[in-house]
């Protein structure tokens, strides 16, 4: 299903953000022209129109961040997810996650950082700019979808807690708490939730963290109400409702490649020239596709080697999966 | 009861997914991801009917009655048309016909090699279910078609080894072979309990 994006709203970019933030926004930007897909110069465009019933992300700042992606569906986005704290199903979290509360809010920052403490998700929403961005979104399993996220750079959080140079690595965890996600009370998973990027891939301008989709709150079932996005990594990599972050010296563990080490690496970088043991990473099917549509090749990081490659130079990347 | 009343309902009610298939296929209503609900519908539904099959037997014993047996052959014709969909939709939709992939993945991932296998199975055991097959083969025939239990085995393991992490469901399909299996072994070392004999 084509979406066309709503002609643009009257904001001027610099007009509601900060300096600090609009020089690193100018970052991101290049890095977005770097990956190919956000060719246009120019600043004005079209926010999309807003969906789902949940509150209106404010002053959402436009990005040129995935023009020319068609957008997959708002219903397709919320009613097909893997979040196994709902139910292994893939429409079980958006039959089950209205048992999540997700005010108050708060997300725990610590470890090696010299300004240790907690953030609410309410500060979240009033004072970090909330941009919109649409990624690539590609899932292990082979399906992908382009998603119109509103959040902002993981960085631009991370740098409050100040990181010291012993921090090499984030460690991010879900919330457990088997009465509001039903799904802990299966050992399906080793709960909570846990998942970790080294510490450049943190600081990338690409890294976000959603608050949004479509212009509204995220949906419980989609990680409400913060949750990373890593575009270049197969979507397990993008934790949801997140309440601890942790910088550390060590490679965190982390929950899929611990339960199949031999199947989910740490990178979980979308790689079509590594299959999973079990099937092919060549090609993926878009939500929302036809049955006789044909399935599309994905490509290295997702689209995304411009902006990420280096990152991994020098890496063998069949042994770093 | 006699088979002759049950087998058109019985024909039905086996053509149902099969309807409900095409018609989410034409209306497009299959949800996001149409191609893996298919696969999924038919593996299941093809599974389930095995697994169906194979009660038939014991059935007969338990009930003392013929007309199990004389389902049997539809059950498991069935079985083979819903794996025939599943292999087919995999092939044609999920594979596009690329042969260099489709035989890579038959040889290289277990999960899809048993699948194969089973299908492989289900193929022979179709073919010679016919009577002039059964006339022909006559003492071997019965062998033969004991393959349909490594059928089982081989579809349980299949869904066993596609799983990510959650084995509740196909754990549930192996405990209800392992029954069926154990109930036939059961009847084999008392045949004396056999509540009718058949010529
Ligand atoms: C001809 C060879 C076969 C191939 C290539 C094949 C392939 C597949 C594939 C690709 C999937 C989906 C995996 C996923 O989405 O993760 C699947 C699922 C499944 N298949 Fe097969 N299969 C074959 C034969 C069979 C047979 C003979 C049976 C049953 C007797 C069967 C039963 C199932 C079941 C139960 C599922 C899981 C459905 C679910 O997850 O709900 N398959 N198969």
């Amino acid at each position: 299903m084509l979406i066309r994006r709503r002609p643009s709203h009257p904001i001027q970019p610099s007009a509601i953000t900060q300096p600090e933030t609009f020089a690193q926004r100018r970052q991101l930007l290049k890095a977005a022209m770097a990956t190919g897909i956000g060719l246009s110069t120019n600043l004005a465009h079209a926010l999309v129109k807003p969906q789902g019933d949940g509150t209106l992300i404010p002053n959402r700042i436009d990005t040129p961040h995935g023009d020319g992606l068609t957008l997959t569906a708002y219903e397709n986005i919320t009613r097909y997810n893997n979040f196994y704290e709902f139910g292994t199903g893939k429409r079980d979290p958006f039959r089950y996650a209205h048992t999540l509360q997700t005010r108050p809010w708060v997300v725990k920052v610590d470890g090696e950082c010299e300004a240790p403490g907690e953030i609410g998700i309410e500060d979240i929403l009033r004072h970090i700019p909330q941009e919109e961005r649409i990624y690539r979104f590609r899932c292990v399993e082979a399906w992908a979808m382009n998603v119109p996220w509103n959040g902002f750079s993981l960085m631009t959080l991370l740098k409050r807690f100040k990181p010291t140079s012993k921090a090499k690595y984030v460690a991010f965890e879900t919330l457990f708490d088997p009465e509001q996600m039903p799904g802990q009370k299966r050992s399906v998973l080793d709960w909570p939730y846990r998942e970790g990027l080294r510490m450049d891939e943190a600081m990338h301008p690409l890294t976000m963290l959603a608050t949004g989709v479509y212009g509204t709150e995220l949906p419980n079932q989609n990680g409400a109400p913060l949750r990373l996005v890593v575009p270049w990594k197969y979507g397990f990599k993008s934790i949801k409702s997140i309440v601890h972050i942790r910088f550390t010296d060590k490679m965190p563990g982390t929950t899929w490649q611990q339960m199949a080490p031999d199947e989910y690496g740490f990178y979980a970088n979308v790689n079509p020239q590594v299959d999973h043991p079990r099937w092919s990473q060549q090609q993926h099917r878009m939500l929302g596709d036809s049955f006789f549509a044909r399935k599309q090749d994905t490509l290295m990081f997702n689209g995304y080697a411009e902006a990420v490659a280096d990152l991994y130079r020098g890496m063998d990347l069949h042994q770093f999966y | 009861m006699r088979a002759s009343q049950i087998k058109p309902i019985l024909f039905t009610l086996c053509l149902l997914p099969f309807a409900s298939l095409t018609f989410g296929i034409i209306q497009n209503d299959l949800g996001p991801n149409p191609v893996e609900a298919a696969l999924h519908a038919t593996g299941e539904w093809s599974l389930r009917l095995l697994l169906i099959t194979l009660t038939m037997t014991p059935l007969r014993r338990m009930l003392g009655q013929p007309w199990p047996i004389q389902l049997r052959r539809m059950l498991g014709l069935f079985t083979f048309f819903y794996a025939s969909l599943h292999f087919t939709i995999w092939l044609w939709v999920d594979q596009a016909f690329s042969w260099a992939n489709i035989i890579n993945d038959i040889t290289e991932r277990p999960y899809i090699t048993v699948g194969f296998m089973a299908w492989l199975l289900l193929l022979v055991l179709a073919g010679t279910s016919n009577h002039y097959s059964i006339k022909r083969l006559g003492k071997s025939w019965k062998s033969l078609h004991r393959a349909v239990y490594v059928a089982a085995i081989f579809g349980v393991l299949h869904f066993i080894w596609l799983v990510k992490a959650d084995w509740l469901e196909p754990l549930i399909y192996a405990l209800i072979l392992t029954i069926l299996l154990a109930v036939r072994l059961f009847f084999r070392k008392k045949p004396q309990s056999w509540s009718i004999k058949h010529a």
